[in-house]
């Protein structure tokens, strides 16, 4: 141990020449760097937003860096990684409710809802609440996560994706690389990645706290998609479509990451 | 002539300067982000004596409505703050500069002693090797603190890939607390650090950027050459 420091800490004498000589490297680099480090970060905090598209509202450099971190985190992870679940009893009983984005139009009738599934071959197929409450049920008590950082214990139950995939004959439009959901107005709208969408814990949900949804939490449909923030996670669901590019994402449009993965 | 002492490698000079900078944007884009749920405070039996942050600071340092943005700049200066403190990490442990850093037997006696001195109630310093025991603890710290936020902030990150690493922090909820406290942690170590070095001086500042010190002649060591005497 002394060794390695004695060595390092011999005295040796110099010049006031080389003393100064070498302050002047020093600085200078030390200057220099510090005005490249300055630049760079005025480049970026001055560089432009991205074209608005199906993201928008980013710098573009920084846009490049949410879209590459995405690739990063979904090649190398496993997306069959579950979501911890709790018992019931740690469900809350006041689900938070944050926003209504979507749901804003007063002459909305919740008895002529219906769900339009967009299929592949251009036709459309429209069911009922009932046709959805038929088939086999599933629940989740889970921490719901929302992107401005609060999270909540919450219970829901409903039909699970690939369930409703596969019980509707929809694995070709399942093999395709995206999913959009939309409010039946279509001021909501998200875009997920399918396998996200079709994670063993997604699900199409229809009660919370074992109760129908309430109107605030999106009557009569939700979607519940625990791998993802909350912004994903969209109310009272009008269509379904599939596709190979991204579909349309609100949140996306405004600055956020179009992943959102958890 | 004049008597030097190599003090600070390159590659540790390298690593502070550039992570000075990058921290500083992990620490105001976090802030950006946190202004999304300020729900923390400093709360004794119902009185809340602090909350982070009085909407004044706020408006101060133009962080509100900012979320999305506060997002993208910390999910791209993470990887700056993590690869450089990556790499300074291997460097002190391969280069063996971790023996004259990490807290040995004596430091946490010593340290007491620095802490006494540097307050002007006792006047002996105890031995100062290149860091002196308070010094040890407080940067051996910072560093352990630095992979803490690393790992918090990856259990906040990803808590659904990487599950086990939210369940060592003790859960989602908590380990964002827990990144709050570190951030804290920075900016009372930075405050520190800073008025002692500006109490140590321009010497001691300058081995930081430029790698040596100036060795004054207090303690005469034996290294004097008749070529010196001329000199003088």
């Amino acid at each position: 141990m002394k060794n390695q420091f004695s060595k390092k800490s011999e005295l040796k004498l110099v010049s006031q020449k080389q003393i100064n000589r070498r302050n002047f490297v020093a600085f200078s680099v030390f200057g220099g760097v510090g005005a490249l480090l300055y630049g760079g970060w005025r480049w970026l905090y001055k560089s432009p937003e991205e074209v608005a598209g199906i993201t928008g509202g980013a710098r573009k450099p920084l846009r490049r860096a949410l879209n590459q971190n995405e690739l990063i985190f979904k090649n190398t992870l496993n997306n069959n990684h579950l979501v911890q679940t709790y018992p019931k009893s740690m469900a809350a009983k006041n689900v938070r409710v944050n926003s209504n984005i979507g749901m804003e139009d007063d002459d909305y009738d919740a008895n002529k809802w219906s769900l339009v599934i967009n299929k592949k071959d251009g036709t459309q197929l429209k069911l009922g609440i009932e046709d959805l409450r038929a088939l086999p049920k599933t629940e989740i008590v889970f921490d719901f996560k929302c992107v401005e950082g609060w999270d909540q214990i919450s219970h829901w139950s409903g039909v699970k994706f690939s369930d409703f995939i596969n019980h509707y004959n929809l694995q070709e439009e399942a093999s395709l690389q995206y999913v959009g959901l939309a409010t039946p107005d279509e001021g909501y709208y998200v875009g997920l990645d399918m396998p996200s969408a079709m994670h063993p814990q997604t699900m199409l949900a229809y009660e919370v706290n074992d109760q129908p949804l309430p109107g605030k939490h999106g009557s009569p449909l939700r979607l519940i998609i625990p791998v993802k923030y909350g912004i994903k996670n969209l109310k009272r669901i009008g269509s379904i479509s599939f596709s190979d590019q991204r579909p349309p994402d609100y949140w996306a449009e405004q600055g956020y990451d179009y992943f959102s993965g958890l | 002539m004049k008597a030097i002492r190599e003090k600070h490698s390159l590659a540790m000079r390298w690593a502070h300067w550039i992570n000075f900078p990058v921290l500083l944007i992990m620490i105001w884009s976090g802030m950006l982000i946190y202004w999304a749920n300020d729900e923390y405070s400093i709360t004794i039996f119902g009185h809340t004596f602090f909350h982070f942050f009085p909407d004044p600071f706020y408006k101060f340092l133009n962080v509100p409505q900012r979320l999305a943005e506060g997002m993208a700049f910390h999910f791209f200066s993470m990887w700056f703050f993590a690869i450089n403190g990556l790499l300074y990490f291997l460097y002190t442990v391969i280069s063996g500069e971790w023996r004259q850093l990490v807290p040995n037997r004596r430091s946490f006696k010593e340290a007491w002693q620095v802490l006494l001195h540097d307050l002007h109630i006792r006047k002996m310093l105890p031995p100062q090797d290149k860091y002196n025991a308070a010094q040890r603890i407080a940067y051996t710290s910072i560093i352990i603190m630095g992979f803490g936020s690393l790992i918090t902030g990856l259990a906040i990150y990803k808590p659904v890939q990487f599950y086990w690493v939210t369940w060592i922090c003790g859960g989602y909820h908590l380990a964002r607390v827990e990144h709050f406290i570190l951030t804290a942690g920075y900016v009372l170590f930075f405050i520190i650090h800073l008025t002692q070095v500006v109490i140590a001086g321009w010497n001691n500042f300058r081995s930081v950027v430029a790698g040596f010190e100036i060795v004054n002649n207090d303690h005469p060591v034996n290294i004097k050459t008749a070529d010196d005497e001329k000199s003088i």
